[in-house]
């Protein structure tokens, strides 16, 4: 293996590891908090439960997302020394300001977790609202650093070295407020549907768990609304793409040609050698009207770039299409979740709909995967695009294949153990023989220790 | 003062920081692997309560110091990410098993069992030596200048690139002097978490072991500076600022063992602290103006002034929402009269 392949390996196992656990950390406080919240209002210890079961799913995944996140931010310069010599002090700031978001989550979470019985109710209740907030933030800073690798801006090029650094409009780059909006949002849409679809498939088994039905519904508060913007910010992100990458949308569409009335291409396998997509289903004007909403606009084919800058075609596109056809999936079935209980239906006797969400569990999650390596892969062969090329970034270190090949058994052995771990404490159907049936019980006023 | 210099302070200041609140987790985790006698499972527990709620605020601060390191001082990052790669590549794995297995550990067992839960204490207990041992033995490498740049295109082999620079004993032995002064911090620490008074007992007699192997540690690095980096041997010996510097270093280690012997522990705590943080500072002024010798300085590390002056904003910032959070969260878990009743529930 290539040292350099070896060392995109790393970084790419590395980072498809840490954004399963990130993205958790960024919605699993928002549910916890609101079922703690409606334990507050309500006193039903069932909401007590709930919220203790978030809040410990939160700590293992917490921590397992701290240390791959240190592993990343330490595998910028094991891999990449030369990446980080250039774009340090152009791109440190939202790190280092990710750095106080995480430290300010990393408190709060300790707090929340430890301080049940120490602090009073509405500092708790606080104190979770804090990690769920800088959750977010942090995730949004690091991806201000990662849409300036995509259009770099902030600095001058001068025989290969910076000058006229200027970090904020560097944070300020085209891709910035698309790309945060698009992960934000899949953030919440992906955890939300993971938790409902859960809850939903042991809904099935057990119609009457009241639980269950707890459970289910606020994982759908926190994940139907985002499934449902995430188009409209996809949207945007497209929009975006045609005017400042165009090789990663040509890639991703597998439009080869530059053209007026560029069509929509569906499915299909592009032959990069022909240059022709083949099995495709194309919808005549679609990319032109997505791209710039006119169906005549010309959009930018691979043909805008040399041959030797043009990323790994199928699977840009195939990873594309399939975030898009997830988070198509996972829209649908929020908007009929809105319908139903819009409609005052139970979702929890609609077999259907119950069928539905349960088959959504993982989708977003796979479209997260897919999401990033559209914008990794598409970005190639650049780390920084136009500037700074992979190849040129990587550390002289020979043998990287051994870290790599230790990283990814360090992580197959803890992504087995937290999904284990998860399934014990949080997914398993508590034992309060009150809980198994459809009716609320009546209010404990949250006395009871409620540990499973 | 250059800017510069300000801002390498403070990077040294977060790094200070992981020493004295992260470095006692690790060390917490070596006398989790030394528990011993028929009060093994409550010292585990003791220490697992103390490590809980603060951990992953303590292990930030390394996260800090390293996004300052490479925002402020990139030249230095891809420096130490090139010549270091394999010990930070071990130190790295540590992180991942200590943080993982604690979390395993604390969230493993519960009701259903505590086979799983013990084995995960051992993992913990294990990888907490691995993390102090290679992070002091980079130190090490670093100190003795022999982080060098060249490499690439220099024409030299793989061991004299990438093992050479920290496979030697004076690195190795700030590697161990690291670890037991890890330890050191938690066990004076501990004495002061621990509710009954045996356990408290264990505890002080374990922070006056590891204090005087503290002080054969020192001995160790310092007999093997002389060969291994005569550069701060010089600056820690002939420095004007030398001499006032190890008697407040002297005082410090001596009022944290007294402390500890007439269970003065509150100022034993102090005392510690103070004590790992003067040396880590020693270590910093010994190599000043250099931030790797022997060859490249803070100022040409540093990025251009616009960054540093943006991060120092961003530092003032954050310290006003950080500083006040840190004070609540170890008012909350470290100075009450009764443990938390979480892990017995």
């Amino acid at each position: 293996m290539p040292d350099l392949l070896a060392a995109r390996s790393q970084m790419a196992v590395s980072l498809a590891f840490h954004i399963v656990f990130a993205v958790i950390g960024i919605a699993m406080p928002l549910m916890m908090v609101l079922a703690e919240r409606r334990w507050q209002v309500t006193g039903h210890a069932i909401y007590l439960d709930l919220a203790k079961r978030w809040a410990r799913g939160t700590a293992i995944l917490f921590a397992v997302g701290a240390v791959s996140g240190t592993v990343l931010s330490f595998e910028l310069g094991l891999l990449w020394p030369e990446f980080m010599r250039f774009a340090g002090p152009i791109i440190g700031m939202p790190f280092s300001l990710e750095g106080f978001a995480f430290f300010t989550e990393a408190i709060f979470l300790g707090i929340y977790l430890y301080g049940w019985d120490l602090i009073p109710r509405p500092a708790h209740l606080a104190a979770g609202g804090v990690v769920a907030l800088s959750g977010a933030a942090s995730g949004i800073f690091v991806v201000i650093a990662n849409a300036w690798m995509n259009t770099p801006t902030g600095f001058e090029l001068a025989q290969g070295h910076a000058v006229n650094v200027d970090p904020i409009a560097a944070m300020a780059s085209p891709a910035a407020l698309s790309q945060t909006i698009h992960m934000t949002l899949a953030a919440y849409a992906a955890t939300g549907f993971a938790v409902a679809g859960i809850h939903a498939f042991l809904l099935l088994k057990d119609r009457a768990n009241a639980f269950h039905r707890r459970a289910l519904v606020i994982a759908l508060l926190v994940g139907a609304p985002a499934a449902v913007l995430q188009p409209i910010s996809g949207d945007l992100s497209a929009r975006h793409l045609a005017r400042h990458q165009p090789v990663k949308l040509a890639a991703a569409e597998a439009l080869f040609e530059t053209r007026a009335g560029a069509p929509l291409t569906l499915g299909g396998w592009p032959d990069v050698e022909r240059r022709q997509t083949r099995l495709a289903i194309d919808v005549p004007y679609g990319l032109s009207l997505l791209a710039f909403h006119d169906p005549g606009a010309v959009v930018k084919g691979l043909d805008a770039a040399p041959r030797d800058e043009w990323p790994n075609v199928p699977a840009v596109h195939l990873a594309f299409q399939l975030m898009v056809a997830l988070g198509t999936y996972l829209a649908l079935v929020a908007l009929w979740t809105g319908w139903r209980a819009w409609r005052g239906a139970d979702l929890a006797h609609n077999t259907w709909l119950l069928r539905a969400i349960a088959l959504g569990a993982p989708m977003g999650f796979i479209a997260v995967e897919a999401g990033w390596m559209v914008t990794e892969l598409g970005r190639q062969p650049w780390v920084i695009y136009g500037v700074l090329k992979t190849a040129d970034a990587v550390t002289p270190m020979p043998g990287l294949i051994v870290p790599f090949l230790a990283f990814t058994l360090l992580y197959c052995f803890l992504g087995v153990i937290v999904a284990w771990l998860l399934y014990r404490q949080i997914i398993r159907s508590p034992d309060i023989p009150e809980w198994r049936g459809f009716y609320m019980p009546p209010a404990g006023r949250g006395n009871r220790k409620a540990e499973g | 003062m250059r800017l510069a210099d300000l801002v390498a302070g403070i990077v040294f200041l977060a790094l200070n920081g992981y020493a004295v609140l992260g470095g006692a987790d690790f060390g917490g985790g070596v006398w989790a692997l030394l528990a011993r006698g028929t009060r093994k499972d409550r010292q585990r527990e003791l220490i697992a309560d103390a490590i809980g709620p603060v951990w992953e605020a303590n292990h930030v601060w390394l996260i800090l110091a390293l996004v300052l390191l490479f925002t402020c001082f990139p030249a230095a990052f891809a420096r130490l990410g090139i010549v270091l790669h394999i010990p930070l590549s071990l130190v790295l794995i540590g992180i991942v098993l200590r943080g993982s297995a604690f979390t395993f550990w604390r969230y493993g067992g519960g009701a259903h069992g505590d086979e799983a839960q013990r084995h995960w204490g051992s993992v913990f207990a294990v990888a907490s030596l691995i993390t102090p041992l290679l992070l002091g033995t980079a130190v090490g490498a670093i100190a003795s200048g022999s982080v060098r740049a060249g490499g690439t295109g220099s024409g030299a082999g793989f061991y004299d690139v990438y093992v050479a620079p920290w496979w030697t004993a004076f690195a190795l032995s700030v590697g161990a002097f690291a670890l037991v002064a890890f330890a050191f911090l938690a066990a004076v620490y501990l004495t002061l978490e621990a509710q009954q008074p045996e356990l408290r007992e264990d505890f002080r007699r374990r922070a006056l072991g590891a204090g005087a192997a503290l002080f054969g540690a020192a001995l160790l690095v310092l007999t093997l500076s002389g060969s291994g980096a005569p550069r701060m041997r010089a600056g820690l010996i002939f420095a004007p600022w030398a001499v006032p510097l190890h008697l407040l270093t002297g005082a410090t280690a001596v009022t944290a063992l007294a402390g500890l012997w007439r269970r003065r522990y509150r100022l034993a705590r102090v005392a510690a602290a103070a004590q790992v943080s003067l040396i880590l500072w020693g270590w910093a002024l010994s190599q000043y103006p250099y931030i790797l010798p022997p060859d490249l300085t803070i100022t040409e590390a540093a990025a251009p002034a616009v960054t540093l002056r943006l991060v120092l904003g961003a530092l003032a910032l954050g310290a006003v929402v950080l500083l006040p959070s840190l004070y609540y969260l170890f008012r909350v878990f470290k100075s009450r009269s009764q443990p938390s009743a979480i892990g017995r529930q």
